[in-house]
């Protein structure tokens, strides 16, 4: 028996039901079983309306109409003094030849290239550590997740500014191994990768939910897997990674989604404005400048619309792919 | 004794060769010398892992308790003098005032969890329990809005609170939770009411009850767990939050403590360490507070749903 067949016959993936639910069907069937009359049946949907009333208002008054109304406004000059007025394509005209704004998707997309492999590798590999039945487990676990919890505060984007100034404490540490420390913020070449350390601190969320799913690979596979002769490698690569794949989906897509979306440490470390050099100029930062610095709604409505576009491609290039390399079991 | 049996069957150490069979029926037995050191040094590396992981933080705190005439880039962890005069200094530095904001994140944090609690156990409830049209639609709207980044809404949302006049109050950081604005939550709670015995529903039912009391007697009640992770996450997001107030929130008196830290910066461009770390430690100290109480429901919220 393949360890594969053994993993199938062993009772399919793992993971949080928002790993499933997210990749795979949204919703199974839960129609309640009672045979309905008409009546019930319409009371039940009045009733079911009358719950959603707050969500619903909320959906369609600051989420979906915002939403249309945003790409109304990418299509604009609005200073929000005067009405908009339409100006077609000028400024997604204006976007190609913006070189902040290159320089800030640039930062950006070097940032996400940095910060996800980092958080996923070092959340998997303490993840891969706890899972073998740690003592201690639940304090481990706890410390290491509590960066997650604080890692986008001004408190600790203030701490990090400290961390890493040209006197600050990650010199002083280099120093004790008689290495040459440098203004690692004040220096364009290095102010990002110390965001990417922030990041990559706040490994812990990511790790709790690998370790969940780890933690419920039933141990029987490995030992098959050890019986058919496969070694630590090959027990990883054919039995862990295939069961917890539709975790690393998950997180690979929260994870990446997120570190776009990035915008408090970047404003606290370069005091709101992206430098030095525009080093640190994330997207995020550079709408919030653009709309709510100089008031050009317009520009900053077209530039939230390019991030959605590039995000809802990711995801649907996720998704598509996932049937390829994420591992449901039994669910289909 | 360094390895523990997380489960009545204790795992087999690796390469021992024990027949699967023969598995249920092992006694508590001594550990191997190798599976001893293999314990020993998985604990190492994870403490090391720790101590990067800690550091930062306790460096902070320290440097909150350092005199202004002791350097602040030093490694060491705990000042050589110690001294509470930067939580003086720093609680109402310059034209600062700390009361104020904590007060005011206070009350937006406390809003924002009793709407975000009641607005999504609300929509939560009707996924979860109830069959209309459009259900599988309307969650499928709940599932897009989870990956929906929020820039999209942001600059249409400041053009509708202008326009409200609620610039400068509360309002746009509160009113919106109370609308099921984070599906994130609405999604949790659905997953979790889920789990629960629909046999009560019905038995409810027999006795009587509508949906409101089968919600409001049944579903609420057995929720909690669910219905605490959705606070507390509610509260760190709230109490942390920064673009929302930076946003919505330019007059002083209405700031919280998040752009009271943030204060300082224009106050004084980075030189007073001291009374900043103060206040930072306490900025951060009720979301580790909260955290060391609920640490486990918490850390079961992240491992079920995903939440960061």
């Amino acid at each position: 028996m393949s360890v594969r067949e053994g993993a199938r016959a062993g009772g399919g993936g793992v993971g949080p039901a928002v790993a499933r639910g997210v990749a795979g069907d949204p919703q199974e069937a839960s129609v309640p079983a009672a045979p309905h009359t008409s009546s019930r049946r319409r009371r039940e949907a009045l009733a079911a309306y009358a719950f959603l009333t707050p969500w619903l208002v909320g959906l369609v008054g600051l989420t979906l109409g915002p939403m249309l109304y945003s790409l109304y406004l990418s299509f604009t000059r609005y200073n929000l003094l005067s009405p908009p007025q339409w100006s077609g394509l000028a400024n997604y005209q204006a976007m190609l030849a913006d070189p902040r704004l290159q320089d800030s998707i640039r930062v950006t997309v070097v940032y996400v290239a940095l910060a996800v492999p980092g958080i996923l590798v070092v959340s998997l590999l303490v993840a891969l550590v706890l899972a073998r039945g740690m003592r201690f487990l639940p304090m481990y676990r706890a410390a290491f997740y509590l960066p997650s919890l604080i890692g986008a505060s001004v408190a600790v984007s203030f701490l990090w500014r400290q961390l890493f100034a040209g006197d600050g404490v990650f010199n002083a540490l280099l120093g004790v191994f008689g290495l040459e420390g440098r203004t690692w913020i004040g220096d364009p070449d290095t102010a990002l990768l110390t965001l990417v350390a922030l990041s990559v601190w706040t490994f812990g969320s990511p790790m709790i939910i690998f370790l969940a799913g780890l933690r419920q690979v039933p141990r029987d596979l490995y030992e098959a897997a050890e019986m058919d002769g496969a070694g630590p490698v090959r027990r990883f690569t054919s039995v862990t990674l295939p069961l917890i794949s539709p975790l690393i989906f998950f997180n690979v897509l929260l994870t990446t989604v997120n570190s776009f979306q990035a915008f408090t440490p970047a404003y606290v470390i370069s005091g709101g404005t992206g430098g030095p050099a525009n080093s640190t100029l994330f997207y995020t930062l550079y709408l919030y400048q653009r709309g709510f610095a100089e008031l050009d709604m317009g520009y900053a409505s077209a530039m939230a619309w390019l991030l959605l576009v590039v995000l809802a491609v990711f995801t649907a290039v996720m998704f598509a792919t996932s049937r390829f390399w994420v591992y449901y079991g039994d669910e289909r | 004794m360094t390895t523990t049996p997380s489960r009545s069957t204790a795992p087999a150490p690796r390469g021992s060769g024990v027949h699967p069979a023969a598995r249920p029926v092992v006694a508590p037995r001594r550990p191997s010398q190798a599976a001893v050191v293999r314990a020993l040094s998985r604990h190492a590396v994870l403490i090391c892992v720790l101590a990067v992981v800690l550091y930062p933080l306790l460096w902070m705190v320290g440097a909150s308790f350092r005199p202004g005439n002791e350097a602040f880039g030093t490694l060491g962890l705990w000042p050589d003098n110690f001294t509470l005069d930067n939580y003086r200094d720093g609680w109402s530095y310059g034209s600062l005032n700390f009361s104020r904001y904590f007060v005011n994140s206070l009350v937006i944090s406390a809003l924002a969890i009793v709407g975000n609690v009641v607005s999504c156990a609300l929509a939560a409830y009707a996924f979860a329990r109830l069959d209309f049209p459009f259900r599988r639609v309307l969650f499928a709207l709940v599932l897009a809005t989870l990956l929906l980044p929020y820039q999209v809404t942001i600059v249409p949302q400041y053009v509708l609170f202008n326009q409200l006049a609620w610039i400068n109050t509360i309002l746009p950081l509160t009113v919106p939770k109370f609308l099921a604005t984070d599906a994130f939550f609405v999604f949790l709670m659905v997953q979790f009411i889920r789990t629960l015995p629909r046999e009560l529903d019905e038995a409810a039912r027999l006795d009587g009850c509508g949906h409101l009391g089968i919600f409001l007697r049944i579903v609420v009640p057995l929720s909690l767990p669910a219905i605490g992770t959705t606070a507390m996450f509610t509260f760190i997001r709230t109490w942390d939050d920064f673009l929302g107030p930076l946003l919505y929130l330019n007059n002083p008196d209405r700031w919280t403590v998040t752009l009271g830290l943030n204060g300082f910066l224009d106050a004084t461009g980075t030189s007073a360490f001291g009374p900043l770390f103060a206040m930072a430690t306490l900025a951060i100290a009720p979301i580790v507070g909260f955290f060391l109480v609920s640490q486990k429901l918490l850390i079961e919220g992240v491992a079920t749903s995903g939440l960061k």
